[in-house]
């Protein structure tokens, strides 16, 4: 579609350009002997009723039409955007009056505008374009407003206003430059409309004035005896509608230019082998799981290998920073993984079943009643639309059948777990609190009953005394339901002291796992110790730096074949950089990905250089 | 350089069940090189207070001074003069920095708000203000997207730096980061009031990482101040029951919380 939006826009280009200078002095010859002629081989269009050639008019008329739409929509869009984009700049009061003003104007149709300005602006090109572009002005300042309402929020605009930048200076340099490409797609568009609505005020004889003319006009006058001759009013018709078209597309071309800078297209999923054989006792299995994922500048592998197991009731804590690929782990558990996404695995079992060898609908089931997933943001994991009995009871209605009241009666119980009144079933989520939405959704995994609740950053988004209550409250489901738990955080702090096991990541591998209590000073691995060592403690000692990681993790485009850490790492030998270390055994319940482990020390504050 | 008062200030936002007072009459004090800690829950009116000081917020009551005079803000020439003292760093390193601006183009900006610099100065400033936060100077012309989390952070730092201020606002600035991005961060704004004498006051939930960098932390709720004390004496003796709450609930590593380890 590019090419051909390309070729016709070059078309209306070079018409625009030469056509005047080639058939401008056809078009405006008179022909007493051939008036109002049919089309012939001399005349392919007819002639007028002055004998002047009709196609040399339709394509002289090219510059015109085209120099007036689009006069008038710069003219229109300039004028909105600076209305609209100021916005963003104005003090509150001058912001609320402008923004009243914009919608006012938008309320009267802008086609009807036009007509009325031009009236009032005197028919002729000039009124015309100008009544067209004032016509445009709400539209575009609508636009712009609500673009520039997006930038107004940003902390770099609210930085730029503390610095005591000028109000000019704000629109042009951190305002205009960031809602520009949407507001380009937009102008091109509008300018295909400009055309159309100039050439129909043309038409009605409010626009070009004899002896000027462009499409609009010699429209008018083709229309006359379109029952007799219908190509002289064919004619300039079709070059509106061609015109028109290429602005058209022009903007479609553009936009689908931007859109295509998002993500690549999907891959398809290789069928997956059954999983290897089942452990006895074992919640979850997993062994060797990989993600695959497109991104626009190629291919990334945010898990690599990842092998996990959970017995019942057993709470796992699985920590890493962002990037690490630890949420990507627990929605590849989930099939919930974005689209695109490609997932490998030697053995995925939830509850003995191998998820593997099920097809697309009994995996679906089985995740539905064995797992359930609490997300970081309750804010976003409820349906603000529903009451809260409705979405904890459509589950079980779903997945067992059960009667509507029986389900009633379940939630209550499920909230009541969650120390929830029961009245909060008949509420909507925007009616609770971050901390109680949070137990909502808790509530909601506990009513199928699941043996494993993945929890991912769950309390992340909530306050510290709230936090405490939140993992309060797993521990004593776990405890009662003896459901196992994997706790996915970036703070350490809080895995060390809620789960019993803890799983470190970094760059898409598992580097250690260990008992949580040995977090504190028993960690053998340089990055969990040097994460371990830079959270800031309350007993810390406040006159010293905070020891910190040097680097930045590895850009997962170009992954190194050696340790992924072997960058930042204080302990690097050459051996590090050629092979990664596997996942190995120190004792029965601690086990590391390094060639070169921590010593275990007494005194653990001094073994990292900070 | 710069001491802050604010005195019975009030701030009001309206809901949609009418007007909420979200600061409610709050009074302290920065002397002039020291950093106060400000830490509360989400809602507590931290942030409205922190941004009604510069001016981001309305203000429905009560007084700012600086140096001992009033601030107020009416025209852009108050704006550019109370720039000239107080400078803010907000929360969200995804939006701290201008998209379409380089490093260098960000940091220029601040740093010719007040002065006129030549272009060899231009440049000796960019690498100044980068060496000032701990950032390789080869990164002055990167754009935004091409920075961690953290070194946008600090680049938001170095331009609010840019303008040589006296009292320096941080808005929950380590929120968003990794933990380890975060001591980096702490450990540049501790390296920042050393070297500059920088008053500052620094808005956060975490109170670790607040207790970290402050000489006294004030602890905000339901929009009032319910304690404020030396950093030291705040985590030994609390007074204010919801202080000793929400130490008590900070998770630790090194310390088990009194309840223990679920088994």
């Amino acid at each position: 579609m590019a090419w051909v939006t390309a070729a016709m826009l070059t078309s209306l280009v070079v018409l625009a350009l030469v056509g005047p200078l080639v058939w401008g002095a056809s078009a405006d010859r008179p022909d007493p002997s051939a008036v109002l002629q049919g089309p012939s081989v001399a005349h392919p269009f007819g002639t007028d009723n002055l004998g002047r050639d009709l196609l040399a008019r339709v394509l002289t008329a090219t510059r015109p039409s085209l120099l007036l739409a689009l006069a008038a929509v710069l003219l229109g869009a300039t004028a909105g955007v600076l209305l609209g984009a100021s916005t963003a700049v104005l003090a509150p009061r001058a912001r609320r009056l402008v923004a009243g003003l914009i919608n006012l104007l938008l309320a009267f149709p802008a086609l009807l505008v036009a007509m009325f300005l031009a009236v009032v602006f005197g028919a002729g090109a000039g009124g015309a374009m100008l009544a067209l572009a004032v016509a445009g002005v709400p539209g575009f300042a609508r636009l712009a407003h609500t673009l520039a309402a997006g930038v107004a929020g940003t902390d770099h605009l609210a930085a730029a206003r503390v610095l005591g930048l000028r109000r000019h200076r704000l629109l042009w340099r951190h305002v205009l430059p960031n809602i520009a490409e949407p507001l380009l797609l937009s102008t091109t568009t509008a300018a295909g409309t400009a055309l159309v609505a100039l050439s129909g005020l043309s038409f009605l004889g409010l626009g070009v004035q004899p002896p000027g003319y462009d499409w609009g006009q010699l429209l008018n006058q083709g229309l006359d005896r379109i029952y007799a001759e219908p190509l002289p009013a064919l004619a300039p018709g079709l070059a509106i509608l061609y015109a028109a078209l290429t602005f058209q597309l022009l903007g479609e071309v553009l936009a689908g230019g931007v859109a295509r800078r998002g993500p690549a297209p999907r891959t398809t999923a290789p069928p997956l082998a059954p999983s290897g054989p089942a452990e006895d006792g074992l919640v979850l299995q997993v062994e060797d799981l990989g993600v695959e994922l497109p991104t626009p500048d190629g291919v990334i592998r945010p898990v690599r290998g990842v092998s996990l197991s959970l017995r019942p009731g057993e709470i796992v804590g699985l920590v890493g920073e962002s990037g690490s690929g630890k949420s990507l782990t627990a929605l590849a558990i989930a099939d919930l993984l974005p689209e695109g996404a490609r997932v490998s695995r030697r053995t995925l079992r939830l509850l003995g079943a191998d998820l593997a060898a099920m097809t697309p609908k009994e995996r679906d089931r089985h995740l539905a009643t064995g797992l359930a997933m609490i997300f970081q943001n309750p804010a976003s994991a409820l349906n603000p639309s529903l009451r809260v009995a409705t979405q904890l009871t459509e589950t079980v209605r779903a997945h067992r059948g059960a009667s509507r009241a029986q389900a009633a009666s379940e939630a209550s119980d499920a909230l009541r777990r969650v120390a929830l009144p029961p009245a909060v079933l008949r509420s909507r989520p925007h009616q609770l609190s971050g901390g109680q939405r949070q137990r909502v959704m808790i509530a909601s995994g506990l009513m199928v009953r699941p043996g494993l609740i993945i929890a991912d950053e769950p309390t992340t988004a909530l306050d510290v005394t709230v936090q405490r209550q939140i993992t309060r409250l797993l521990s004593e489901i776990r405890r009662d339901t003896s459901a196992a738990i994997l706790f996915i955080s970036h703070d350490i702090a809080l895995v060390g002291e809620f789960c019993e096991r803890v799983l470190v990541m970094y760059a898409g591998t598992v580097i250690e796992t260990l008992p949580a209590d040995r977090l504190a000073a028993g960690t053998r691995h340089p990055y969990t110790r040097a994460l371990v060592e830079s959270v800031p403690d309350l007993t810390a000692d406040r006159d010293r730096p905070l020891p910190t990681v040097p680097g930045a993790p590895p850009d997962p485009l170009a992954p190194a074949p050696g340790c992924a850490f072997e960058p930042r790492c204080p302990r690097r030998r050459d051996h590090c950089a050629e092979q990664a270390p596997p996942l190995e055994d120190l004792d029965a319940d601690h086990r590391v990905a390094c060639w070169y482990p921590v010593p275990v020390t007494a005194n653990p504050e001094t073994a990292v250089a900070p | 350089m710069t001491s802050l008062q604010v005195s019975e200030l009030t701030v009001r936002h309206l809901g949609p069940r009418g007007p909420v007072t979200a600061v409610d009459g709050v009074s302290l004090e920065i002397p002039s090189g020291t950093t106060l800690g400000l830490v509360g829950e989400s809602g507590s009116g931290k942030s409205s207070l922190a941004r009604a000081i510069v001016g981001l917020g309305p203000l429905h009551g009560g007084r700012v001074l600086l140096d001992g005079q009033e601030v107020r803000i009416r025209t852009v020439r108050d704006r550019r003069r109370l720039g000239r003292l107080v400078q803010v760093v907000l929360q969200d390193p995804d939006t701290a920095l201008d998209p379409r601006m380089t490093v260098r183009r960000t940091l220029v900006e601040a740093a010719t708000v007040f002065h006129r610099l030549d272009r060899p100065a231009r440049a000796a400033r960019v690498a100044e203000l980068l060496g000032l936060v701990g950032l390789d100077p080869r990164l002055a012309d990167r754009l935004p997207r091409q920075l961690s989390g953290g070194q946008r952070q600090r680049v938001a730092i170095a331009r609010a730096l840019a303008v040589e201020p006296g009292l320096l606002i941080a808005d929950e600035i380590t929120s968003a980061l990794d933990v380890s991005v975060q001591a980096a961060v702490l450990n540049t704004i501790r390296e920042l009031r050393r070297e500059l004498g920088l008053s500052m006051l620094f808005v956060g939930h975490n109170l670790p990482a607040v207790c970290h960098v402050s000489d006294v932390v004030a602890v905000m709720r339901h929009g009032r101040i319910v304690e404020a004390a030396p950093t030291g004496a705040i985590l030994r003796t609390p007074q204010h029951p919801y202080t000793r709450a929400l130490l008590a609930a900070v998770p630790s590593l090194r310390t088990p919380p009194p309840d223990g380890r679920p088994s």
